[in-house]
């Protein structure tokens, strides 16, 4: 039976095709967005869980989403609207801790306490990579440039990036250059002599990446965490009032203010092609609808392979989407807590638990929790970071009440008996989540009134993440830019006509943004596509 | 009637400035940043921490705590107390009920603004004045033919504005269903856990929000009384840098930095008119005479010369700006107060007075006087910039005004 048709179909309501269908709806376009879950956000939601009680369920801070999205959209007329992260805390097991915080003062008093130097050099490094940000915005504002084209557009494109690279000076030059090529802690070594700076920062070279902090290639990835950027400082963090799903929420009330119709419960079980074009989808309950073009924001593998099906793609482009990488490495543990957690490093409640926490004593801490998952077993003491969002916006617990987001890593999605051995393991794994955050917090254990655990089999179930990838693909320098997702398809199109790609497995990569929605919705329009 | 002289309280007959308020032994235990300013000669805290953020936020997702003590309190009394005020007063306060609040202005007889204020009707025959500046000797001037007895409470009565979306239920908490009912601008005499408190629907933030007013040996006892029962609520004390953001994003003018009061203007250009500065809302001109209403019908006749409007400064000219600089964008950190010209076309049409930041809008804004010509909505204009030493302008538009205005502050 064949429906009524529209220009364009998005395949999936996170974040990211949301964006895309309110950027397409906004220029005029008629356009479907089909969902499978029961509620919008993919992997930016919030959830009830327990009664009174709203969890970010995955995604639960936000940087990196783009302002000028929030002001094309009018997003904080829909309830889009960050509260900022003022603290890093990180406690220790020997009973010290180190707070960070947005005032330099404050935070070099408490470097100092561990090193005089670090506490110097800490605000260069911060300069150093303000810079590097800004050489690379422009990186995650527009399509990437095709460095083997010979278009004129092209080559000056990378000629103003050289512009900008040469105002960075020799000195930040440099430091961008060994940014691809390094490692994380490498990196930092060339900065900071203590530990508790260099565990802490050299994580976010790793976060969603199945590699250690001392895997070459783990630096860049740092520069990507910096981009984020809140009312044009760059390297801030937020927590969005109400949940991330509110960043969706706001999106898809956006998008439906011009015109985007989207439809929940709506799990699409294919893509109809016909002589290499798109013309539609298909509906697990066999329903067809139509449409001039079909945006899919799904991560690659589960775009090419599951929903249009190698028949129709070219060997050689099949074979590359197969080898991006996945390979998810982090979970999430979700607690409602009775009362404030107490650190005993830091009793009593305080500015301290407003920002994140994070759980990594050491760096050989990490990399003793990267081995363990190299063989196919979760950490037994992983990287935490955990956000107790209540004690910023209230609206989010009952009264007194908490919730606490922990991200895990690592937790392998491949175990070693196999993916499928997640179900009879998850209790494991959240044990040692608690017992290991316990270690700092040890009332924990009895204020927990609900707890929920996500092991990547668990992401991958219940939130369509391949593998449990948390960006759709691993962040790691052979996957970035024009090689996102493969090589020659890095600009939203595909080999197969009238499909494009939108989500977090393009250009620029994962992370609650918008960017790769924004970014092809322009494309789409620019090619004429619709 | 006595004039009640400003007495300092820490220590008899001292002179020293500036004075504690009711609250200062819990405001300054937590004011870990020294961060303060003088207030109507009270010490008042900018921000309780280095910076205002957390307070700003508070006030927007769940409660600001709010040290109002030192506004100027006037109690007028007496069977004319209402008449009496609607002579002095662009607003006809015989038309307030009982319980309700107005929010007012009062010129001189050229129809130049004195002052702002809220005043409220306690009962039949009391009726409560807020000012920004002193006010008595002019109310006293005014009373002849009135039976009316004036008293300054300003010292007597200590104020606390509870601001914020959670607000309501914090203040159920200690006062019961009373708050519950109570409309914006609206009061209630009511007991405050024991305390004998009036409780107001007002405030400088434009959301949902109280002002709580105590006798002010009372003070502690309502301090710890809110602080404990908003803990579970998030409400955090809040200062002065904080409210000033709330306030450009709710759009209300402060005497003192979008206009002067014209007792403190030396020549007549630095005066307003309450049409010229947006409170034309608030004057009932076809009435019975009241102080300057002669001036005010002739400039209703003639048309007003200035008008005080929102603007919106845009922000991708502002990032290019930046950018030919090598600079990554700059936000001031605290609202701004320190006028710059606005021009059309190069020629300068009037001034935007304070602006702000909306961390909560992501909107560049702020408040302006512009020659009428140039107020209407949608008005391409540019405004003077700084940057690098260098002035500058950024394109701004007219827009509407207040930039913020939330349901709940009504609901
Ligand atoms: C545990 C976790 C923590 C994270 N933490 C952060 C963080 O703190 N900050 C941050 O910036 N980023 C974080 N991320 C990453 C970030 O959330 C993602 O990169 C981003 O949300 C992905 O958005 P998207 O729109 O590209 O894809 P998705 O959000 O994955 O959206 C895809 C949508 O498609 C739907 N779908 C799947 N299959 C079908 C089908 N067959 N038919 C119809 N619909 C389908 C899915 O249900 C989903 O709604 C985290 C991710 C996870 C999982």
């Amino acid at each position: 039976m064949m429906a009524k048709s529209y220009d364009a179909i998005i395949i999936g309501a996170g974040h990211n095709g949301l964006v895309c269908a309110a950027y397409l709806a906004k220029a005029g376009r008629k356009v479907l967005v089909l969902e499978r879950r029961h509620l919008v956000g993919g992997a930016a939601v919030t959830e009830e869980l327990h009664p009174g009680f709203k969890f970010s369920v995955c995604s639960y801070v936000v940087s990196l989403m783009r302002p000028q999205i929030i002001r094309d959209l009018e997003l904080p007329k829909y309830g889009f609207d960050l509260l900022p992260l003022d603290c890093a805390f990180l406690p220790l097991p020997d009973g010290r801790s180190l707070a960070r915080w947005n005032d330099y003062a404050r935070t070099r008093q408490e470097i100092s306490r561990f090193s005089k130097k670090d506490a110097e050099v800490y605000p260069e490094y911060g300069h150093v990579m303000m810079q590097m940000g800004r050489f690379s915005k422009p990186i995650i504002d527009d399509v990437p440039p095709d460095p083997t084209s010979m278009n004129p557009f092209e080559i000056l494109k990378l000629l103003r990036l050289g512009k900008r690279f040469r105002e960075l000076g020799e000195d930040n030059g440099i430091a961008a250059l060994k940014l691809f090529t390094m490692s994380a802690v490498d990196f930092l070594n060339e900065w900071f002599e203590s530990d508790v700076l260099k565990a802490p920062m050299s994580v976010s070279g790793i976060i969603g990446t199945f590699l250690g902090v001392r895997s070459p290639g783990t630096a860049y990835v740092l520069l990507h965490h910096y981009m984020g950027e809140i009312d044009g400082a760059f390297r801030s963090w937020g927590f969005c009032r109400g949940g991330n799903g509110a960043v969706s929420n706001a999106i898809a009330a956006a998008a439906r203010h011009y015109g985007a119709e989207i439809r929940i419960e709506a799990p699409i079980a294919r893509v109809l092609v016909k002589d290499g074009t798109a013309e539609g989808v298909v509906l697990e309950n066999g329903e067809e609808i139509r449409a001039r073009l079909v945006v899919s924001s799904l991560d690659p593998n589960r775009t090419f392979l599951r929903l249009v099906g190698k028949e129709h793609l070219d060997p050689e482009f099949a074979t590359s989407i197969e080898r991006f990488k996945l390979r998810g490495s982090s979970g999430k543990v979700n607690l409602a807590l009775d009362r404030v957690p107490e650190f005993t490093c830091r009793p009593g409640d305080g500015p301290h638990l407003r920002g994140d926490i994070a759980i990594c004593p050491s760096v050989d801490y990490l990399e003793r929790a990267y081995d363990e998952a190299k063989y196919g077993d979760f950490s037994s003491r992983p990287y935490l970071n955990v956000v107790i969002p209540s004690l910023s916006d209230p609206s989010v617990a009952p009264p007194g009440k908490h919730v606490m987001s922990i991200f895990v890593q690592y937790a392998p999605y491949k175990l070693k008996e196999g993916p499928a051995a997640w179900p009879q393991k998850r209790d494991a794994f959240g044990d040692a989540v608690i017992d290991t955050l316990a270690e700092y917090c040890p009332t924990l254990k009895e204020s927990i009134l609900y707890r929920q655990v996500l092991s990547p089999w668990d992401l991958e179930q219940q939130f369509g993440l391949t593998e449990g990838n948390i960006f759709h693909g691993e962040l790691s320098l052979e996957q970035l830019l024009f090689m996102r997702p493969v090589a020659k398809w890095a600009r939203y199109r595909t080999p197969i006509r009238s499909l494009w790609i939108c989500g977090s497995g393009s250009h620029p990569g994962g992370g609650v943004m918008g960017a790769p929605g924004q970014i092809a919705a322009r494309e789409i329009l620019k090619a004429g596509a619709v | 009637m006595v004039l009640a002289v400003r007495r300092p309280k820490q220590a008899k007959g001292s002179l020293r400035m500036p004075i504690p308020t009711p609250f200062h032994p819990r405001t300054s235990a937590l004011c870990t940043s020294y961060r303060w300013k003088q207030w109507a000669g009270y010490y008042a805290v900018c921000s309780y921490e280095m910076n205002h953020e957390r307070e700003y936020f508070a006030f927007r997702h769940a409660a600001g705590l709010l040290d109002v003590s030192p506004l100027y309190k006037y109690d007028v009394g007496g069977r004319d107390a209402a008449a009496f005020l609607s002579r002095v007063m662009a607003r006809d306060v015989r038309k307030l009920k009982v319980g309700q609040v107005g929010y007012c202005c009062w010129c001189n007889e050229e129809g130049h603004v004195l002052d702002d204020g809220t005043v409220t009707r306690l009962d039949d025959t009391r009726v409560r004045v807020t000012a920004a500046e002193p006010a008595l000797a002019w109310l006293d001037r005014n009373r002849r033919g009135f039976d009316v007895a004036l008293e300054d409470v300003s010292e007597r009565i200590a104020t606390l504005a509870l601001q914020g979306p959670n607000s309501r239920e914090i203040l159920k908490q200690v006062c019961g269903a009373d708050v519950e009912r109570l409309k914006f601008f609206r009061a209630t005499a009511t007991k405050l856990d024991g305390l004998a408190a009036v409780v107001t629907r007002t405030g400088y933030t434009g959301d949902l929000g109280y002002e709580v007013w105590v006798a002010r040996d009372d003070a502690l006892a309502l301090w710890d009384a809110l602080v404990a029962a908003g803990k579970p609520y998030g409400l955090e004390p809040a200062g002065l840098d904080a409210l000033d953001v709330t306030r450009v994003e709710a759009g209300f003018i402060l005497n003192g930095v979008d206009y002067f009061g014209a007792r403190d203007c030396v020549i007549p250009s630095q005066k307003s008119t309450p049409y010229e500065i947006g409170l034309g809302g608030t004057v009932h001109l076809d009435r019975d005479p009241f102080v300057g209403q002669e001036a005010l019908k002739r400039e209703v006749a003639r048309g007003s010369e200035w008008a005080f409007v929102g603007l919106e400064i845009k922000w991708d000219e502002m990032e290019r700006l930046y950018d030919s600089f090598g600079l990554p964008p700059h936000l001031p950190a605290t609202a701004w107060r320190t006028a710059v010209p606005v021009y059309a076309n190069g020629k300068q049409v009037g001034q935007a007075t304070s602006g702000t930041w909306s961390p909560l809008l992501k909107r560049n804004l702020a408040l302006a006087s512009l020659r009428t010509p140039h107020a209407k909505l949608g008005t391409p204009l540019e405004i003077e910039h700084t940057i690098e030493y260098q002035r500058r302008t950024l394109p701004a538009t007219v827009v509407e005004k207040p930039f913020f205005d939330p349901e709940r502050k009504r609901a």
